[in-house]
């Protein structure tokens, strides 16, 4: 298999930065997912892609707009009416997924090598997101394995939430070495590790 | 400017893009009716107050809308997803839930 290589590696430096003599409050890290698919219905499949989904990842997707879930090593959130992101540790999901979506049902796109994946975690970790994006990221609003799709400037973002204090976020390849930078630079008055 | 969209929730305009009037009737592409070509390419209401447009969520779920606007105040009315199909289906907000 070929080696995939990370956007982030020339700014990615494991520690501890900023102003963290008080304590760290920010964990920064690269997921590396070996899979990111964009699964999407064509109007009426919805449910049916949805057991697909369940299928081949065994996660059971809730009703509702930007529901989602998580089991650590898999994930998957819808982003927009009948869209869903799926997310697995391990490569060959869109293999997987090509004789459970069918034509008749709707469409599988590997993103693997598209999306960067950041994982910002800890107690601060909605306070420092609050300052790029204009949602409510508070858990009642944004519970547990939901997602959201927006932007921070023109860095368009899928974010789930995969813990009370921890965020996924999915930003294409080609944005995810500044968007990286600009949650260092955001995390350090608070204190942050890289991972 | 908030703008509701009915899939994401309530969201700041500029993540939206106005994709124009929702009032026009755009003829058939083979017409040659050159009275509708030139009504749906310039005749416009320009209400002072509630007007009809399509909208869309750019920078989030990316689906059409159709919104309500008040040219006075700014105020929006209504949204809905302009391919009303999906109103259907399943795709309200799971918090809205009883
Ligand atoms: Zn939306």
């Amino acid at each position: 298999m070929v080696e995939r290589q990370s956007p982030l590696e020339p700014v990615l430096h494991p520690g501890s930065h900023g102003d963290f003599e008080h304590g760290v409050e920010i964990i920064l890290s690269e997921t590396r997912p070996g899979s990111i698919l964009q699964l999407a219905a064509w109007p009426g499949e919805e449910k049916t892609l949805m057991a697909g989904i369940h299928t081949i990842t065994g996660l059971t997707l809730p009703d509702g707009a930007g529901g989602g879930v998580t089991n650590g090593a898999r994930s998957v959130f819808g982003f927009a009416p009948g869209k869903f992101t799926v997310v697995d540790e391990a490569e060959g999901l869109a293999t997987a997924f090509a004789d459970v979506v069918t034509p008749a049902i709707g469409t599988v796109t590997d993103l693997s090598h598209g999306r960067t994946a950041i994982r910002i975690a800890g107690p601060k970790a909605e306070w420092v997101l609050a300052k790029f994006f204009a949602i409510d990221f508070a858990l009642p609003a944004f519970p547990i394995g939901a997602g959201r799709s927006t932007m921070h400037h023109d860095v368009f973002a899928q974010i789930q939430r995969t813990a009370a204090d921890q965020f996924d976020i999915y930003v294409f390849r080609s944005f995810a070495r500044s968007f990286w930078k600009a949650l260092c630079h955001a995390s350090e008055e608070v204190g942050y590790d890289v991972q | 400017m908030l703008i509701t969209c009915p899939y994401c929730g309530p969201r700041d305009v500029i993540e939206f893009t106005y994709q124009g009037d929702g009032n026009r009737q755009r003829p058939q592409p083979a017409s040659q009716n050159l009275d509708a070509w030139n009504a749906y390419v310039y005749d416009r209401l320009n209400p002072a107050g509630d007007h009809n447009e399509i909208w869309q969520h750019s920078g989030g779920c990316r689906a059409h809308l159709r919104v309500v606007r008040n040219t006075l105040t700014h105020e929006i009315s209504s949204t809905a997803f302009a391919r009303g199909d999906h109103n259907s289906v399943a795709r309200h907000r799971a918090e809205d839930k009883p």
